[in-house]
């Protein structure tokens, strides 16, 4: 498949706005879907569209076995070691939900849980209930000065044998890369349980749960090609298994009387009520259109750009860039001189561009870089060399008019 | 809003601001930097509000710049003041006390706030969903009046 066949299959991409073509560098916010995703859907919704695991009728039937197939292409997707493992959820958030929910009666007073200082609120935020509820105490990892995790200050917090220990797998701001695996293998040395959340990685790179060796790890399907309300949370079965259910109801259950609810097994356990069965039958078709994409290239290019977005930023001059390294994933996250954020942004967006600009739901990180907000510029497979073009001609304009 | 602290009367009436004067030059901006050049330039004639206003009380909440709204109703009219830390939406602030500053609550009311952003040539900076605040800004206006 060329690059022109590729892009091609994103119909969201072929519009002008304000006379300009669409520039859109906002994938680590949501992806474009290919047309095959919304076919998928909409194929679905025509043909198949009933409840799944309820009725006897062949419509249900058949919506049963493309939902759970879906499941099983999940499991080879991410390499985990049972179907059972994969559970749909409505997205990073509510996985991160669930763990943190889930884990209530295990966690005790004076508990330790680490987070990562550059996560996104949904990261923070239900560790921090968590710890209202229990009186555990949640502790940020620091970062080094050129923003990646301070792996020093990381062992040394390992030392107090943390019960948790929840990372980024990509910073959802600023796009760096952690070294999971190493990071996972000493926490778990340290005793900890673990959740890798993988929402700015999954569309990018081959993730192999299993060789990650982290317990939980989470994602959303709209960061990867697929529809919005439907995510992922991985769990080892074991660890799973023990989980109190966030949502409780229908499906989930294996009898219910007035005196009592029997609960069912995973994975049905974790997932109560009717699913968003149109978007997991999107998804498959998403991991469809990954799996078809050769991806030693598609790493490479988008490696490239990444690499050459940095370079023309820096070029252009009168550029702020917030961990802007090699091996970043997917994003850049950058200020224009003292301009705020949002000026750049209002006059990018006159100009066609879809950037972020903002806090980045990462309120913590940006108070870390002592700054109010920063602007993103993310990547996707069907982002061109002109796209980065485009975008620093309109930066160039902007400049222009600002300083 | 209920503000613990308020600029001076005099501060408000000093403001001066005619969408009169301000239309025209929108009209003969013949491309978007020119409006938005414009719009920064107007941004310039809002006074800077003192640290001691910029409280969260006077904070208008959507947006994703800091932008803070104070108000006061002199004989029978409305007066605003009003700052932003980013400079288009401080600008386009001043494009909205400038159709609203001095005027009586009847012609607040009746005032089309999208239709006058539609003449200025700035269609879709006055919605709801976008994180520049106006809309809320444009809300709280109404609501005071």
């Amino acid at each position: 498949m060329d690059f022109t066949q590729l892009r091609a299959q994103f119909p969201t991409l072929e519009q002008t706005l304000e006379g300009y073509p669409l520039c859109y560098l906002d994938t680590a916010a949501t992806s474009q879907k290919p047309k095959r995703v919304l076919d998928a859907m909409v194929q679905y919704y025509e043909k198949d569209n009933a409840n799944v695991h309820r009725a006897a009728h062949q419509l249900s039937s058949r919506a049963t076995s493309q939902y759970e197939a879906v499941r099983d292409t999940l499991r080879r997707f991410i390499n985990a070691e049972r179907r059972e493992e994969v559970i749909f959820t409505h997205g990073t958030t509510e996985a991160i939900n669930m763990v943190a929910y889930g884990l209530t009666t295990q966690i005790k007073k004076g508990d330790l849980i680490l987070i990562d200082t550059a996560a996104h609120h949904a990261n923070i935020v239900p560790w921090q209930q968590l710890a209202q509820r229990t009186g555990a105490i949640v502790k940020p990892i620091p970062l080094t000065e050129d923003c990646r995790l301070d792996e020093t200050a990381y062992d040394t917090l390992l030392r107090d044998k943390p019960a948790i220990v929840a990372l980024s797998h990509v910073s959802n701001a600023l796009g760096t890369l952690n070294p999971v695996s190493s990071l996972i293998a000493r926490a778990k040395q340290a005793g900890a349980l673990t959740l890798v959340d993988g929402a700015q990685a999954i569309a990018h790179l081959a993730v192999d749960v299993r060789s990650i060796d982290c317990d939980f790890y989470v994602f959303s399907a709209h960061k990867m090609y697929g529809p919005t309300g439907l995510g992922v949370l991985y769990g080892r079965y074991e660890i799973l298994d023990t989980l109190a259910p966030l949502i409780s109801g229908g499906e989930m259950i294996k009898s219910v009387s007035f005196e009592a609810t029997e609960f069912n097994i995973l994975p049905n356990r974790l997932e109560a009520g009717t699913p968003p069965i149109a978007e997991v039958i999107g998804l498959g078709e998403a991991i469809a259109f990954i799996d078809e994409l050769p991806s030693v290239e598609t790493a490479r290019q988008e490696s490239e750009l990444i690499c050459y977005l940095q370079s023309q930023l820096e070029q252009l001059g009168d550029i702020t860039l917030y961990g802007a390294h090699k091996d970043n994933i997917g994003a850049v996250a950058f200020n224009l001189a003292g301009e705020h954020h949002q000026d750049v942004g209002i006059l990018l967006d006159q100009q066609g561009i879809a950037v972020r600009c903002g806090h980045h739901c990462a309120m913590p990180l940006m108070q870390s870089l002592q700054i109010k907000g920063c602007c993103r510029a993310s990547v996707g497979v069907y982002t061109s060399k002109d796209d980065i073009d485009n975008f620093i001609t309109a930066l160039t304009s902007v400049k222009e008019l600002l300083l | 809003m209920s503000q613990a602290a308020q600029p001076a009367t005099e501060a408000f009436l000093a403001l001066k601001l005619d969408s009169s004067e301000i239309l025209p030059l929108f009209e003969n901006a013949n491309n978007w930097q020119e409006r938005y050049r414009q719009i920064m330039l107007l941004g310039k004639t809002l006074p800077k509000l003192g640290e001691e206003f910029r409280i969260e009380q006077a904070q208008v909440r959507g947006c994703e710049s800091n932008a803070w709204l104070y108000h006061q109703k002199i004989d029978n009219k409305h007066y605003f003041l009003a700052d932003s830390d980013a400079r288009i939406v401080k600008g386009l602030v001043a494009l909205l006390l400038a159709a609203c500053h001095g005027k009586s609550s009847e012609e607040i009311a009746n005032f089309d706030i999208e239709g006058y952003f539609d003449q200025l040539g700035l269609t879709g900076q006055l919605s709801p969903s976008r994180t520049n605040g106006l809309f809320a800004l444009a809300k709280a206006i109404k609501a005071s009046a």
